[in-house]
């Protein structure tokens, strides 16, 4: 089960409250989490990334295990706490977007 | 006529207005997708309980909403707005060519007849239609397609298409308008589209009389007479009498003829309003007066309305999108300024009030005559 926590404005758009849990069949990427997170909530598809897995938006990092995972390819596996699901995968609004 | 609802964007959320015919009270309910721009809320004239709203982040980009009930719920429609083929590119602000990028909906025009059918205009300038209620969007690409297209550079503002107006008289006719392109006409549906600028002259791009490249801030059109066009230019307040074929300037004795937004009243075509704003440099008031001007006559001749609005030390702008008119049978006016009120009149302009004075900037006002 992988741990997802979204900003507050992405929560208020796809109505979710607190973290989202998420189930990832084979490797644990960005990508997949991502997929699995927009096959869940549709709305979300071009709010994070591009749509059609497309390339980061330019104003949101991805954080996990205190490390910026921002500049990752989409298909680097993702840290090993975050596959087993004892820390979240962050998805973080940058302080210059807001 | 039951009363009226008013629309408003904001820089942190839509806000939801209504009374009843007196218009001298009002509900307030907002803000509505809090913390995101909302450049454009609009209902349906085929449906008053069908609105649109384009609601867009710096961090999470464009999200279209959709309410099927007056404003009182919403729900999130589709925001993939992809150019049609290969995109090419367009002028940057040094001239450089620069590939077309969707940034946001800058305006959402529903179809007169039909409430899920909807055009969005976009920047970088581009026009987009929904046929399903907002789910699915297409590129009408003759626009930015135009030979013209390549040259086209953003104003201050960024490149956008600001301005959509259907006309319900001659099928198939529609305008448009582009910051810093200028104006466009179609009389078949949006598939080819040509420029309607001839009269303008603007003293800051190289040719001053040049067939796109002027800073058409908006367009105005009464639905009883469509062939007359009124335009509020980057400078100049311009009319055309023959569906912008041809434009002559109007601004009269205007204290300044810079400005953003323009209307018409609902009942008197020959009725129109503007906002006078000092310069380009300096976006608010002159003198600090927030003044409405009104003319009776179709321009030229202009008389300032202030009961009601500030006359000391007000520096707010009052933007493209953010004035409206209703169809009551005394018309109701209404606009909203970057310092957050959103005043209105039940008077044709001759008294104002505010309806709310603290909203954060606002960036677009329409209203709705709800039967």
């Amino acid at each position: 089960m992988i741990r997802v926590v979204l900003p507050s404005h992405l929560r208020a758009l796809a109505r979710i409250d607190g973290e989202v849990r998420l189930d990832v069949a084979g490797p644990v990427t960005q990508r997949t989490v991502l997929d699995a997170l927009e096959t869940r909530y549709p709305v979300l598809a071009g709010t994070i990334r591009g749509h059609d897995s497309g390339p980061r938006r330019a104003f949101i990092r991805f954080f996990a295990s205190e490390q910026d995972l921002s500049h990752d390819l989409p298909d680097t596996p993702l840290p090993p706490a975050v596959a087993a699901g004892t820390e979240p995968y962050l998805i973080v609004g940058a302080m210059a977007g807001g | 006529m039951t009363g009226v609802r008013v629309l408003a964007g904001t820089r942190k959320g839509a806000f939801v207005l209504t009374s009843d015919g007196k218009r001298d009270r009002w509900e307030v309910s907002g803000p509505h997708f809090s913390g995101w721009e909302v450049y454009h809320v609009k209902g349906s004239p085929a449906d008053p309980d069908r609105l649109y709203a384009s609601q867009c982040s710096g961090w999470s980009g464009q999200v279209i909403q959709r309410s099927d009930d007056g404003g009182a719920t919403w729900a999130p429609m589709g925001n993939q707005f992809a150019y049609d083929g290969t995109p090419g590119t367009h002028q940057w602000y040094d001239g450089t060519p620069h590939p077309w990028e969707f940034e946001r909906v800058w305006h959402l025009e529903p179809a007169l007849d039909d409430p899920d059918t909807v055009w969005a205009g976009v920047e970088d300038a581009g026009l987009f239609r929904s046929a399903d209620g907002g789910q699915s969007w297409q590129e009408m690409p003759a626009l930015r397609g135009h030979k013209s297209g390549s040259s086209w550079q953003p104003g201050a503002g960024g490149m956008c298409l600001h301005t959509i107006l259907l006309d319900q008289s001659v099928p198939g006719r529609m305008f448009a308008a582009i910051s810093a392109a200028g104006a466009f006409r179609s009389d078949d549906d949006g598939q080819s589209w040509r420029p309607i600028n001839r009269g303008l002259q603007s003293e800051g791009i190289p040719d001053p009389d040049a067939e796109v490249g002027h800073c058409v801030h908006r367009l105005a059109m009464h639905p009883a007479r469509p062939g007359v066009l009124f335009m509020q230019k980057h400078w100049d307040v311009m009319r055309s009498d023959n569906a912008g074929e041809s434009w002559r300037e109007i601004s009269g004795n205007l204290p300044t003829d810079f400005g953003f937004p323009i209307d018409v009243h609902a009942h008197e075509p020959d009725t129109i309003y503007v906002v006078p704003i000092t310069s380009d440099a300096e976006h608010f008031p002159p003198e600090g007066k927030l003044r409405v001007y009104r003319s009776r006559t179709g321009g030229d001749d202009w008389e300032p309305l202030t009961v009601g609005l500030p006359q000391e030390n007000c520096y707010v702008n009052v933007l493209r999108d953010a004035m409206a008119v209703d169809s009551m049978d005394e018309c109701g006016v209404y606009f909203g300024t970057t310092g957050g009120q959103v005043y209105a009149s039940s008077d044709s302009g001759d008294s104002w009030a505010p309806i709310v004075r603290d909203l954060p900037a606002v960036l677009s006002v329409e209203v709705q005559t709800l039967p």
